[in-house]
């Protein structure tokens, strides 16, 4: 039984107070706070078995070893993988995406096409523009409408026989659109694409399957999912990690080195190079353990719940108009209030204990579209309340109120 | 009146509020007496960078005296530059590079300081003690 107020007991941050009220935290878009159980996870490994790991002979690098790759298979599980090798550890969604960037440098010709979304992250456009630099490759863009959803006729017109990458989030940070991913992964395939699904924002939320979507690469950061920052998962299926070349050379990720030739480790250690962020790994899976123990149905139709009434009171504040109206979102509303600018609202929101985000959100394109210099992003959790949505519209009306 | 002196009298004004919402309303207020910069120095060049919200700042000398007009788009920014501007507006390009600005902390908007903070507050000191500073090179 989803029991919000038990599971606010969980999260030892929730209790504390901003600027003297209560803190009402709605950035989660941003990171996901970490419950008692994470804590305690993190607090063991530093306290009992810190060690370098896949090297030692001794108990505590066993232990150490043991935990990290326990965790391998539990992300692997959850995200119903088919090997736990196809599951590499990274610092996070940024450092997976530049990894696959990097590593089809050398499978890309000057001509052939990346397509990426209109509605992606900074750091899903940046390295995708690096690599076109690098190896002459055109980036084209799916456009997007009104309501913040993809243009899927034109994202079909642009597939051809030259598109060798598609790049799309699963859900937008900025607006919270859903994209239809499988119809996209689908499309692209048929034309001999691989498609690389950035799922940072929609791991909170969903639970992903990546061989349902028949993904080829997927990728998620720790701290959206109630684990730690610095680490997160590359998904990729096993013939593509085979085929990108390593990311970063080091130790770990080799097989034999002399002066003359290394040969690389096998999978997934190939791209593991360097002591990883081992109790940031262990940590993950915790992360994990905590959201499934709730259970990704009972978060999402309590999300759902949530978000539904966050928009209907907040549309009645006159005045205020939400970017990303999909009917298929998750529990983002990015908004404005006519006239008054976004950074306004979060300065006064935040003298309220209520933690918003403002700004563009590393989503420029988005803002061009719509022609503002931000937005003011409420984004819930399962952790949230509809007595924190209460506080958060009497909140902005308090702000319009000063500002206005 | 000096700097200083100024500063003080700002100080003044901000003690006969009692919380932060009047302090921000007053803060707002003054941000609508902001000389306001001709718009056509609301370029790129005048923009101060580090701020969420843009503020442009222009300066020139007047006799030995630097006249600071700005604007913004975020109206709590508007404040702040305002109040800084009041400070730092005809006054002799020396001593605008010397003042220190503690002021900010004592009228209560002390997390405007931190340099890490979306607002640029620190910024725009930068801004205008770089705006003194060219001027008292040009001056020598």
């Amino acid at each position: 039984m989803f029991d919000v107020n038990k599971i606010r007991a969980d999260f030892p941050i929730l209790q504390r107070t901003v600027n003297g009220a209560p803190l009402v935290y709605l950035d989660n878009a941003a990171t996901s706070q970490t419950p008692q159980q994470v804590i305690d996870v993190i607090v063991k490994y530093y306290s009992e078995y810190n060690a370098n790991i896949h090297r030692g002979v001794h108990t505590l690098s066993q232990e150490a070893t043991d935990a990290y790759e326990q965790a391998r298979l539990k992300i692997k599980e959850h995200f119903n993988a088919a090997k736990a090798h196809e599951i590499i550890l990274t610092s996070g969604t940024t450092h997976s995406i530049n990894l696959v960037a990097n590593g089809f440098t050398s499978l890309l010709e000057a001509g052939d096409e990346i397509i990426v979304s209109a509605m992606e992250h900074h750091s899903n456009i940046v390295p995708w523009q690096m690599l076109c630099e690098r190896t002459g490759a055109l980036l084209r863009v799916i456009p997007m409408n009104k309501e913040g959803a993809l243009e899927m006729d034109a994202y079909l017109e642009l597939l051809s026989n030259k598109t060798k990458l598609v790049f799309c989030n699963h859900v937008s940070n900025a607006l919270g659109t859903i994209n239809p991913i499988k119809k996209i992964i689908d499309e692209a395939h048929a034309v001999g694409a691989a498609v690389l699904v950035d799922g940072a924002q929609a791991a909170p939320h969903i639970r992903p399957d990546v061989r349902a979507l028949d993904a080829d690469f997927y990728t998620i950061s720790a701290h959206k999912v109630c684990g730690p920052t610095g680490v997160g998962m590359l998904y990729g299926k096993e013939q593509w990690l085979q085929k990108l070349p390593p990311y970063q050379g080091g130790g770990e990720m080799i097989s034999e080195v002399t002066f003359e030739k290394t040969t690389y480790a096998d999978l997934p250690h190939k791209f593991e190079a360097g002591t990883p962020n081992i109790c940031g790994g262990i940590a993950f899976g915790a992360g994990l353990d905590y959201m499934n123990a709730i259970g990704f149905d009972a978060i999402a139709s309590y999300e759902e719940a949530l978000l539904k009434y966050a928009t209907e009171k907040l549309l009645k504040i006159e005045g205020l108009k939400i970017y990303g109206t999909t009917a298929h979102k998750t529990a983002v509303i990015s908004f404005n209030i006519e006239g008054i600018h976004p950074y306004d609202i979060g300065t006064i929101l935040d003298k309220l204990g209520i933690a918003v985000r403002t700004g563009h959100h590393c989503a420029q394109p988005i803002m061009d579209f719509f022609q503002i210099p931000g937005t003011v992003r409420a984004s819930f959790s399962f952790y949230n309340t509809k007595e924190e949505v209460d506080t958060l519209v009497a909140g902005v009306e308090r702000a319009k109120n000063m500002l206005s | 009146m000096s700097i200083k002196e100024i500063q003080e009298e700002i100080v003044d004004e901000f003690s006969m509020f009692e919380d932060w919402m009047q302090r921000y309303e007053y803060m707002i207020e003054l941000g609508k007496s902001l000389p306001l910069i001709e718009e056509q120095y609301k370029t790129d060049d005048h923009i101060i960078k580090g701020c969420q919200s843009k503020v442009w700042v222009h300066a020139a000398l007047e006799e030995d005296k630097l006249q600071f007009t700005a604007d913004s788009d975020a109206i709590i920014t508007k404040g702040i530059i305002a109040i800084l501007i009041r400070t730092f507006s005809n006054q002799k390009p020396m001593d605008i590079m010397n003042a220190d600005t503690d002021f900010i902390d004592e009228i209560g908007l002390k997390e405007h300081l931190s340099p890490t903070r979306a607002n640029g507050l620190v910024s725009m000191i930068k801004q205008l003690k770089l705006y003194a500073v060219a001027y008292q090179t040009q001056m020598n």
